[in-house]
């Protein structure tokens, strides 16, 4: 399974991600500037954290724009797997292949820590690897990350199913008291209706090596792996 | 004949969408002594140039800018006033 990751002028979370699918993963991995337009060798695309064009604007508004995104349009439209982190899900929304969008924190302050999430939904590729489990803890970093949808969009998503972490508190119960940033509903990830596009604001990649502290991430990845394989067998 | 319009555009933030800069700011003020002051809103101000044929042509390119890029109507409103730009606007453009 070879991974794409998307490399814009302030993207910072690129090597982070490369790290993961291809030294702890073992997959073929090719990091690909903003300005490409080929990624036909590519079967899932990684729309990684930053600051692409340093937030400018809005966050994402200007990344939308390049070379790059007409083809990570047909790679979405296509059914293969599209996975937007951070900055990343703020630039899936500004282009149009999730609904809603990032804004500022609720308290304005940015944040950085690690929170608990909790697994909405196990059958699905991004979060097979998790089963049995319905609690995660990863880290997140943002100060734009707060997710807002109006009320059509979010009862949409909602009776779709198509939210598949939430910020909840310690003990597992989503509220206001687990919700670090005021994202309606609580809202961490979501995907689009196919299910093959996925935008997060917390960060798998910078949990996923044990020496690390913690490898709650991994599963995400795995998960993928996995839906490929079956794909492969069947 | 082309002629240059000057475009003030205005994007702010939809009346849904809370907005805690506005209200930090608002507090800020109240603790100034503008006891009177509610409601503040955070937006954004563009100012540009753009070459077009009429008032209506400058019109319709800006709102095609406003929607496109410089406004997210997820989660923004926008207006804007388009006058042409005469020679001594201009002058005092650059100065």
């Amino acid at each position: 399974m070879k991974f794409g990751v998307i490399v814009f002028p302030g993207s910072n979370c690129d090597r982070d991600v490369v790290y993961v699918t291809q030294d702890i993963l073992k997959q073929p991995t090719r990091k690909v500037w903003h300005q490409d337009t080929d990624l036909s060798d590519i079967d899932v695309v990684v729309v990684p954290g930053g600051f692409s064009y340093g937030d400018y604007l809005r966050c994402g508004a200007i990344a939308r724009f390049s070379a790059i995104m007409r083809s990570v349009l047909d790679h979405a439209q296509a059914g293969k797997p599209v996975l937007g982190i951070c900055n990343g899900f703020q630039i899936l929304t500004e282009v149009g292949l999730l609904p809603g969008a990032l804004v500022r924190n609720r308290d304005l302050h940015f944040i950085c820590d690690r929170v608990p999430l909790t697994i909405e939904r196990h059958d699905c590729p991004w979060t097979q690897a998790y089963a049995g489990r319905h609690e995660i803890n990863l880290p997140i970093a943002h100060g734009e990350g707060r997710y807002h949808a109006d009320a059509d969009t979010l009862a949409q998503l909602e009776d779709q199913g198509r939210v598949l972490f939430r910020y909840c508190s310690p003990s597992g119960a989503v509220d206001e008291s687990g919700n670090p940033n005021g994202s309606l509903n609580n809202i961490a990830g979501i995907c689009n209706e196919a299910g093959n596009v996925l935008g997060m604001m917390p960060h798998p990649e910078r949990a996923a090596d044990a020496q690390l502290g913690s490898t709650d991430g991994l599963g995400l990845f795995q998960g993928l792996l996995k839906s490929q394989l079956a794909a492969v067998s069947s | 004949m082309s002629q240059t319009y000057q475009a003030q555009i205005y994007v702010t933030l939809r009346p849904s969408v809370l907005d805690p800069a506005g209200t930090a700011v608002e507090s800020g003020l109240q603790q100034l002594g503008f006891t009177g002051v509610e409601r503040v809103r955070i937006g954004k101000y563009v100012e540009l140039t753009v070459t077009a044929t009429d008032d209506a042509d400058a019109k319709q390119q800006v709102d095609q800018m406003c929607d496109r890029l410089l406004a997210n109507p997820t989660i923004e409103n926008y207006r804007f006033e388009v006058q042409a730009v005469t020679e001594s606007m201009s002058e005092g453009v650059t100065a």
